[in-house]
C-alpha cells in the first residue's frame, strides 16, 4: 500500500506468506500526523478507574480530568465514587508558586467528605513540569488519615498509552500484599485487565462460580480496594486485555509467586479456550473441573450457535476492518468475524507490540494490513480502498466509517453492551448485523448515485410550468 | 460551597480546558487544521470530545511532544507537524493553540512560527498560520474560543480599508451550527451580507460525503477575514466577557469597525434588540415573515404560561448562554433561581440580574462554580426543571428526579446537539416548546391516571 505519511511507512505491513513479517511500533507519535491515541495520563486513568470505593484525583488542569470523567462503562455492583471527576484544577498561581498546598488541602477536604477505602492521586503533564512532590503530600496524608493514598506517576508527555498502564500497575502493586488472606481457596483467581464494561465481570464470576472457583478480586472493574490489598492469596492471576495489567501480574508472581495466565473472553474460541486453560490449572485440586467446564460451554453454545447461524446467513463474506486500542482484543476480534463468515482486511491498534503484531499476521489471512499507531487519512484510506463492511473502533473511529458510508461497531470503553463471553459474542454478532444489513448505506453518496442536485434544467418542464 | 466559603478540590467541573474551545473556533475557518502544540493527549482527547457532540470527524493535529521536547523544547515537533499538516491536508490555515505543556516550558509559538516562515517560506507556499496562546491552567474552553477568534481577526485581518462597505461582520461566540444557519438566513432576509466568525455551520454538520474529507467543506473564508477591516459594522454577541477578550474590540479599535456587543439573543427582548439593530444597519424594516415569527411566539407563550409560571429551573454552562437561558425563562415566568457557570468571567452576576429585572426574583447567580456546588445549592432551591449541557444529567437532574432540558455543549447523551436552535425568535420558539414538553412529560408520566388532553 501507498503509504500517506513517508514517515511512518515501517509501521503499516502487508501480510505476505513469502516474507517474514517486519512491523515498527511502540514509538512516539509524528507530530502533525492526528494519531487516535491519547497519552500517559490516560492510559493511567482508564485501568484505575473502575476502583470504585477509591478516590481519584487529578492533579492537574481541568482539561485532564474533565475529559476522563466517567469515561467507561464501567459499573460497580455497590459504590460509585468512581463515577465522579475530582481534580486540582490547577491555575497560573499554583504554576508560578507550586501546587503541593492545593493538592494536601484538596485530598483531605475529599477524603473528609467521601471516606474512602484509598485514594488514587494522578500526575498530570504540567505537575511533571513544575516538580511537586506528590509522592511526599500522599505520604503525608496517608499518615494522616490512615488510608492508602497512592500517587501515580502519570505524566502525560512521558510516552504513550502503555507506560500509563505500567504507571497503574506500580500504583496497584502498592495496595497488594497489605490485606489478610485468610479464607481463600486453593481453587481461587483474579480477574486482572477487565474494566466490567456493561457488567461484563459479572458474566465472567458466573462462569467461574460454575465451575467451582472462587474469585478474590476484579482488578480493575467493578474493583474494591480491600479485595485487592490481599489478592496475593489468590492461585491464579487471570490477566485479559494485553498491556493493561500484565506489569502487576508479572509484579505478583516476582513478588508473591502467583502464576498467571493471558486470557480472552470475546469471541466462542477464546473465552472457551479461557475456562478450558484455567480448569485445567486447577485439576489437581478437582478433577471434576473439566467435565464441569465442559457441561457449562456444551450448555452455552448449544443455545448460542443456532442463533449466530441465523445472523451469519446474511455476513457471510462481508470484509472487516479493526482499530482497537490494545492489539489483544484484536486477536479475539478476528477469530469472532471468522465465526459470523466474515474476512478481516485490516487490523491495527494503537499501542501493540513487536509480538502482537507478529501474531495478527499469522492468525489472518494473506494480503491482510497490519497497521501501528494510525490516523484518520490513513484509515479512510485503507477502509475505502479495501472496501470494507464494517470497521471496528472507538468514538475517534466512529465518524471516518460513517463518511465513508459503512457500518460500525462500538469495541471501545464507553460501549454500553456486553461483549464479553458467549452472551457477549450473540451481542456482538447481532450489532455486527444490524449495522452491516442496515438499508442506509444504499443511500450515501459513496455507495449511490445523488438522485437530486444534479439533474439538468429542463426546458419542457419549465415551458410547461410557464404556460399553466 | 461551605459557609459561603469555595471548596479547595474541583468535582465534576461545569467547564473544559481552554484550548478545546480554540480548536472549535477554528474549526470554523475554511481549509484550517487545528493544531495543538503539546503532547499527543491533549489533542486525541479533545477530538474525541468535539466528535461526540458533533459526531463529525474533527482532526486536530498535535505536536506529540515527549520527555525529552518537555525538556529542550518543542519548537522542531512543532515545525514538523505544521510541514505534515500542510503537505498531507492541504491546510490553507493552521491555527496553534498552545496546551499548559508548551506554555510551561515556555515556547515562544510566536517566534517559532517567525522561523518557520523564514526557513520555509521561500519554497513553499504556506498556509496563513495563526497562533493563540492557551494555556489551560488559566481560563476555560469560552475563553479559549474568544480568545482564537480574536487571535485570527488579530492576525488575518488586513490594514487600510477606507470606506467601511464591507459585510457585517457577525461574532457569535460558541452556539450551534444551527444557530449560525440561522444568523446568516437573518442577515439575508435583511439584505444584509454577512461574514460570520467562526462558521462551523457546515465543517461541524456536514452532509453525507462521498469520501473522507480532510479538510470539510464549509467556514469562513480566509479572503473575508482578511477584509473585516473593512466591514460596515460589527455585531457581537457576549454580555460576560471582558472587552479586551473579544475580537470586536480589535475590529473597533484598530479598524474602527462601528461596534454593536449584546447578550446572546436569546427570549424575546434580545431577539428584538437584535432584530432592531439589523433594521437599523440595513435601513429596512424587519420582513413580514419576521414579524409572524414574533408574533407565533408570543402567542406559544400565553397558550402555555398557564403550565410554567412560577416554576423554578437551575440554568448552568457557558456563561454567556446561561445568562440567554435565563433571558428566556424569565420572560415565561419561570424563575431560574441559580443560573451557575464554571468559568470566571468579567461580569456574570450583574448581567443576569439585568436580564430578570422586573420579571422574576434576582436568582442566585454563581461563577467559577462545579457540579458538587451546583448540586449543593440545587437541593435546597427545589427546582422543577434543570436546563444546561448532559454533564448535568446524573449528578444534577436525575439526582434530583427533575428533567433536564439539554442545550449548550457537550451534549453527549442525544442527537442533534449541532441541530439546536437557540436564538432568534425561532431559536426562542424551539427551546421553549421543548421546555414546556418536558414539563407536560414529567407531570404526565407521574400523573396516577395519565392524561391524553391538557
Amino acid at each position: 500500500m501507498e503509504t500517506i505519511f513517508e514517515e511512518r511507512q515501517d509501521q503499516i505491513q502487508v501480510t505476505n506468506a513469502e516474507t517474514a513479517f517486519e512491523i515498527a511500533c511502540n514509538k512516539d507519535s509524528l507530530a502533525g500526523a492526528v494519531s487516535q491515541r491519547a497519552c500517559v495520563f490516560c492510559g493511567s486513568r482508564v485501568v484505575l478507574y473502575p476502583i470504585a470505593d477509591a478516590l481519584h484525583l487529578v492533579h492537574g488542569p481541568i482539561g485532564c480530568a474533565a475529559y476522563t470523567w466517567d469515561i467507561r462503562g464501567a459499573l460497580s455492583s455497590g459504590p460509585e465514587l468512581h463515577r465522579l471527576s475530582f481534580s486540582t484544577d490547577l491555575r497560573e498561581r499554583d504554576v508560578i508558586f507550586g501546587g503541593e498546598k492545593k493538592l494536601y488541602a484538596s485530598l483531605v477536604e475529599l477524603l473528609d467528605r467521601h471516606q474512602p477505602k484509598a485514594a488514587f492521586v494522578y500526575s498530570t503533564c504540567i505537575v511533571g513540569l513544575i516538580g511537586d512532590d506528590i509522592l511526599a503530600v500522599c505520604r503525608k496524608v496517608t499518615a494522616e488519615k490512615g488510608i492508602p493514598v497512592i500517587p501515580v506517576m502519570s505524566e502525560g508527555f512521558k510516552g504513550n498509552k502503555r507506560a500509563g498502564y505500567l504507571a497503574a500497575c506500580q500504583a496497584m502493586a502498592r495496595l497488594v500484599g497489605t490485606g489478610d488472606t485468610t479464607g481463600i481457596s486453593p481453587m481461587s483467581v483474579n480477574i486482572l485487565g477487565d474494566f466490567n464494561l456493561a457488567g461484563e465481570i459479572w458474566l465472567v464470576r458466573e462462569y467461574f462460580k460454575k465451575m467451582g472457583i472462587q474469585v478474590v478480586a476484579n482488578i480493575t472493574g467493578d474493583g474494591r480496594v480491600d479485595d485487592i490489598r490481599r489478592c496475593h492469596g489468590a492461585g491464579l492471576n487471570v490477566v485479559q486485555c494485553s498491556g493493561s495489567t500484565m506489569d502487576l501480574a508479572k509484579i505478583m508472581q516476582d513478588k508473591y509467586g502467583v502464576p498467571f495466565m493471558r486470557v480472552s473472553y470475546f469471541g466462542i474460541e477464546d473465552m472457551a479456550q479461557a475456562l478450558y486453560d484455567i480448569a485445567k490449572v486447577f485439576l489437581p485440586h478437582d478433577p471434576d473441573i473439566l467435565r464441569r467446564t465442559q457441561e457449562l460451554v456444551r450448555n452455552e453454545l448449544s443455545g448460542l450457535m443456532p442463533r449466530l447461524k441465523a445472523l451469519r446467513k446474511d455476513l457471510e463474506g462481508k470484509k472487516a476492518a479493526i482499530y482497537v486500542g490494545g492489539a489483544f482484543k484484536a486477536f479475539s476480534l478476528v477469530k469472532a468475524f471468522r465465526h459470523l463468515g466474515m474476512k478481516t482486511v485490516m487490523v491495527g491498534s494503537q499501542t501493540g507490540t513487536q509480538e502482537d503484531y507478529k501474531e495478527l499476521a499469522e492468525i489472518t489471512d494473506e494480503g491482510t494490513i497490519i497497521i501501528d499507531d494510525a490516523n484518520p487519512l490513513e484509515l479512510s484510506r485503507i477502509v475505502k480502498d479495501k472496501d470494507v463492511d464494517i470497521l471496528v473502533g472507538g468514538v475517534k473511529e466512529r465518524p471516518i466509517a460513517y463518511k465513508l458510508g459503512v457500518g460500525f461497531c462500538d469495541h471501545n470503553h464507553e460501549r454500553k453492551l456486553a461483549l464479553e463471553g458467549f452472551e457477549g459474542m450473540y451481542n456482538f454478532a447481532l450489532e455486527v448485523h444490524r449495522t452491516v444489513t442496515c438499508p442506509v448505506w444504499r443511500f450515501t453518496p459513496r455507495r449511490s448515485g445523488v438522485p437530486i442536485g444534479k439533474a439538468p434544467a429542463s426546458e419542457t418542464f419549465t415551458a410547461t410550468n410557464e404556460e399553466a | 460551597m461551605k459557609d459561603g466559603k469555595p471548596y479547595v478540590s474541583t468535582t465534576n467541573a461545569c467547564k473544559l480546558c481552554k484550548p478545546l474551545g480554540a480548536a472549535v473556533a477554528f474549526r470554523g475557518i475554511e481549509g484550517c487544521v487545528p493544531f495543538l502544540h503539546g503532547s499527543q493527549g491533549c489533542a486525541t482527547y479533545m477530538r474525541r470530545y468535539v466528535i461526540s457532540h458533533f459526531r463529525e470527524p474533527v482532526d486536530i493535529a498535535s505536536s506529540a511532544l515527549g520527555e525529552k521536547h518537555a525538556v529542550y523544547g518543542g519548537g522542531p515537533n512543532l515545525k514538523k507537524g505544521l510541514l505534515n499538516v500542510m503537505q498531507k491536508y492541504g491546510a490553507q490555515v493552521i491555527g496553534v493553540a498552545t496546551t499548559c505543556l508548551t506554555e510551561t516550558i515556555g515556547d515562544d509559538v510566536g517566534q517559532i512560527l517567525r522561523e518557520f516562515r523564514a526557513e520555509f517560506g521561500q519554497e513553499l507556499k504556506l498556509p496563513e498560520l495563526v497562533h493563540v496562546s492557551t494555556p489551560s491552567y488559566e481560563g476555560t474552553h469560552m475563553e479559549g474560543f474568544h480568545a482564537a477568534v480574536r487571535a485570527v481577526v488579530e492576525q488575518l485581518t488586513e490594514s487600510d480599508f477606507g470606506p467601511k462597505h464591507g459585510p457585517v461582520a457577525c461574532l457569535p461566540g460558541f452556539v450551534s451550527a444551527e444557530d449560525l444557519r440561522g444568523l446568516k438566513a437573518l442577515f439575508a432576509d435583511f439584505g444584509l451580507p454577512i461574514t460570520l466568525l467562526p462558521d462551523y455551520s457546515e465543517s461541524l454538520d456536514g452532509t453525507a460525503a462521498a469520501d473522507y474529507e480532510k479538510l470539510p467543506p464549509g467556514g469562513t473564508p480566509v479572503a473575508a477575514i482578511k477584509a473585516l477591516g473593512g466591514s460596515r459594522a460589527c455585531i457581537e454577541f457576549s454580555r460576560c466577557q471582558k472587552d479586551s477578550l473579544l475580537a470586536g474590540s480589535v475590529l473597533r479599535d484598530t479598524h474602527a469597525v462601528p461596534l454593536q456587543r449584546m447578550g446572546l439573543p436569546m427570549g424575546l427582548r434580545a431577539s428584538d434588540e437584535f432584530v432592531q439593530t439589523l433594521e437599523h444597519i440595513s435601513g429596512r424594516p424587519a420582513p413580514e415573515a419576521l414579524v409572524k415569527e414574533r408574533g407565533r411566539l408570543v402567542d406559544a407563550m400565553v397558550d402555555a404560561h398557564k403550565y410554567i409560571s412560577g416554576l423554578k429551573a437551575v440554568v448552568y454552562g457557558e456563561e454567556d448562554l446561561a445568562v440567554g437561558l435565563t433571558a428566556l425563562l424569565a420572560e415565561v415566568g419561570i424563575h431560574p433561581v441559580l443560573v451557575a457557570t464554571g468559568g470566571e468571567p468579567a461580569r456574570f452576576e450583574e448581567e443576569v440580574a439585568a436580564v430578570t429585572e422586573g420579571l422574576v426574583p434576582m436568582p442566585l447567580a454563581l461563577k467559577g462554580v462545579d457540579f458538587y456546588d451546583i448540586v449543593d445549592q440545587a437541593k435546597t432551591l427545589a427546582p422543577d426543571i434543570v436546563v444546561g449541557n448532559s454533564k448535568g444529567y446524573r449528578v444534577l437532574a436525575r439526582e434530583l428526579n427533575i428533567p433536564l432540558v439539554r442545550v449548550g455543549f457537550p451534549i453527549h447523551d442525544r442527537f442533534g446537539a449541532q441541530r439546536v436552535r437557540h436564538i432568534g425568535y425561532a431559536g426562542t420558539q424551539e427551546l421553549f416548546d421543548r421546555i414546556v414538553n418536558a414539563v407536560l412529560e414529567k407531570r404526565q408520566e407521574e400523573s396516577p391516571v395519565g392524561f391524553m388532553y391538557i
